[in-house]
């Protein structure tokens, strides 16, 4: 008992000490342009671009496997960043305007799934209570919307008010 | 604009051939007669919108707070007079989306019964807090159009140490003539407000500045001012847009203001002569901002002229009040070059509204927009001194951050480049598209910053959890071998004592 114990901390302490050695020695400095790119995103993994998280979407984006647009979260105005940052095509784009989750207090049971999955905290809601959704904590990624057992959560653009209203873009100027 | 003119860069600005500022300028003061139902908005100042402290079916008093101020920049809304709350909800907004905005909708009875109102003798021997406080109290807010809460700006006044104050009566847009009107018939309160507001900003001297267009006004100012030697009525030519402070401030003082910084940055301070009046009678009558005087005109108007309107009298009343003779084409809250179109008659005048245009579609007709020619006059006309046409060519790229470069942000929206615009181009609506973008960019970079930190706060949330769950799995386990060495050593005792 007492060798097998302390062969296997010698063991863990000798390869632990390597591999901290390895990393300083083998360092690979990260690409500085695949940080900014992270540090452009919504940053909340959401997955909704199809990979995994904001930073493989940046990786992709590095390697040309992705398009600009790639990022729905970050809508029209993360994709012209990232387009002017690596100077690739912006392509076009169906962009409707930033949403947000709703949930339909009509047929919402209280299940607390999509509260509990939400990767922002956005929705509040206890078991067995109507769910809500905090709008300004909201990115629209859609994550919660197949965890509805009862399919009570839609994404809804985001609602006009006196603040965010804005003149259509006048074609003839 | 001689050669002169050129060499001292004073050429801003346009000179609007017709301005349509009289008759009703010369028309006789009327007061509304009451109206059935009054919509007082919530949000009628820059800052945070008032909080309602009334609940619908609750008798209210003219004068009685209706809602409170929330936070620094916001300014309280009191009823205009006496009746009974019948709704605190959604109505149209003066502003060209036509989306709504909340308000207190007041059903008057008609009997006008007053609260008690608390005069002071003699405001100018309160410390200058006190008084700033009841500006504050009273919801005075810039009624220029601006409708900055007069309070904060005279606490910046003070902290900026402010020498001047200009007093703005340059009332530059065409058909306008509300102050014009305050300055004629009650220039003693306007005189008054302003020795008032001269000791609670600890300014030294006040400059009331007027448009030489109307002569009357001035006479009626000098008269009052007589004998005050820290007021000085100062005639300005009468050129658009005069009435903008930066550009009063200039031709006042000979200070220019720097890009993106406050009058109160270079010493100056300015306030319109309306705002000097509501000051006048908050201080000396104690009575809060319920009514203003507002110009109706335009050619769809029968009898036009300045009334004397409660805050939150809808648009059709007046108009009803005023005749029309004919359906006007387009009606206007503010004036025919910043005011906003209003999609309806149903909206609510607020604090700020200087002026209800009823207008004829030959007023509002505009030609066609052609290609720009790059002539120039723009850029001639712009009193920021700007330059329109490449603004606009970056704003027709959509090359927002090109337009920002070239400093759209000093850009007033007076409109005058588009005056001017032999193409007739839409100058001032690609620009406040271009704001609105911009705006909206800033907007969704924050949001991107905070829904980064609420995901980053949900990992470390997640990995505490996690990490005092294994402490408590931790912790159960070791109770529990405790407890099962502990049931050992008392099974096992009897058996050490039986043998």
């Amino acid at each position: 008992m007492f060798i097998a114990i302390t062969s296997l901390t010698l063991l863990g302490l000798i390869l632990g000490t390597l591999l901290g050695i390895a990393a300083r020695v083998f360092h690979v400095e990260s690409d500085s342009v695949t940080a900014e790119i992270v540090a452009m995103m919504p940053g909340t993994n959401c997955g909704q671009c199809g990979l995994a998280g904001c930073q493989a979407a940046a990786d992709a984006l590095i390697e040309g496997t992705a398009p600009a647009t790639v990022c729905p979260g970050g809508g029209a105005a993360l994709a012209e960043a990232i387009a002017a940052r690596l100077g690739i095509p912006l392509g076009a784009m169906e962009d409707s305007g930033p949403k947000v989750a709703t949930i339909s207090e009509d047929i919402c049971i209280g299940c607390s799934k999509c509260a509990k999955a939400c990767a922002t905290d956005a929705i509040l809601g206890a078991a067995k209570q109507i769910h809500g959704v905090l709008d300004e904590a909201c990115t629209g990624c859609g994550g919660c919307l197949d965890l509805c057992p009862t399919g009570a959560i839609a994404l809804q653009p985001q609602a006009q008010t006196l603040q965010n209203w804005n003149w259509a873009h006048p074609l003839a100027a | 604009m001689g050669i002169l003119d050129k060499f001292l860069k004073t050429s801003w600005g346009v000179h609007p051939h017709e301005d349509h500022k009289r008759p009703a300028a010369d028309v006789p003061l009327r007061g509304l007669p009451l109206p059935k139902r009054l919509a007082v908005p919530l949000l009628q100042h820059v800052g945070a919108p008032a909080k309602p402290l009334v609940a619908v079916g609750d008798q209210v008093l003219r004068g009685q707070l209706i809602a409170a101020a929330q936070g620094n920049v916001s300014a309280p809304i009191h009823a205009p007079s006496s009746g009974v709350v019948s709704a605190i909800g959604p109505v149209t907004a003066p502003h060209p989306s036509g989306l709504d905005f909340d308000a207190i909708t007041i059903d008057l009875d008609g009997e006008d019964r007053a609260v008690e109102f608390t005069a002071v003798e003699d405001p100018l021997m309160l410390a200058p807090e006190e008084v700033t406080r009841r500006i504050a109290e009273a919801g005075i807010v810039g009624l220029g159009g601006a409708t900055f809460p007069s309070a904060p700006k005279a606490q910046l006044g003070r902290k900026h140490a402010v020498r001047t104050l200009v007093i703005n009566g340059g009332e530059c847009e065409p058909y306008l003539s509300s102050d014009d009107c305050v300055m004629r018939s009650n220039s003693n309160e306007v005189v008054d407000g302003v020795r008032i507001l001269l000791h609670a900003t600890g300014a030294s001297e006040a400059l009331i500045g007027i448009e030489d267009n109307k002569p009357e006004a001035i006479a009626a100012m000098r008269a009052a001012a007589t004998g005050i030697q820290q007021i000085r009525v100062c005639p300005v030519p009468a050129r658009y847009p005069m009435g903008s402070d930066r550009q009063l401030v200039q031709v006042l003082t000979g200070l220019e203001v720097p890009a993106g910084a406050r009058t109160a940055s270079i010493g100056v301070l300015v306030n319109n002569v309306s705002t000097c009046a509501a000051i006048h009678r908050a201080l000396r009558l104690g009575e809060p901002l319920i009514h203003r005087i507002v110009t109706i005109n335009g050619g769809a108007v029968a009898r036009p002229g300045n009334v004397r309107v409660p805050v939150g009298t809808l648009v059709e009343d007046l108009l009803a009040f005023v005749g029309l003779k004919e359906t006007p084409a387009r009606l206007v809250m503010g004036g025919p070059t910043m005011g906003a179109a209003l999609p309806h008659g149903a909206v609510p005048t607020v604090k700020g509204c200087g002026g209800i245009l009823a207008l004829t579609a030959a007023e509002i007709a505009k030609p066609e927009p052609s290609p720009c020619v790059r002539c120039g006059s723009c850029a001639r006309a712009c009193p920021m001194g700007l330059l329109p046409m490449e603004i606009a060519a970056r704003v027709a790229a959509r090359d927002y951050d090109g337009a920002e470069k070239l400093q759209l942000d000093d850009c007033l929206s007076c409109g005058c480049c588009a005056y001017v615009c032999p193409s007739n181009l839409p100058l001032v609506h690609a620009f406040s598209h271009a704001k609105g973008e911009i705006w909206k960019r800033a907007q969704q970079k924050k949001r991107n910053e905070f829904t980064k930190q609420l995901a980053q706060a949900r990992i470390e949330r997640q990995a505490r959890e996690a990490r005092e769950r294994a402490e408590a799995a931790a912790r159960r386990k070791a109770e529990r071998a405790a407890q099962l060495a502990a049931e050992k050593a008392a099974a096992a005792r009897p058996q050490e004592t039986g043998a």
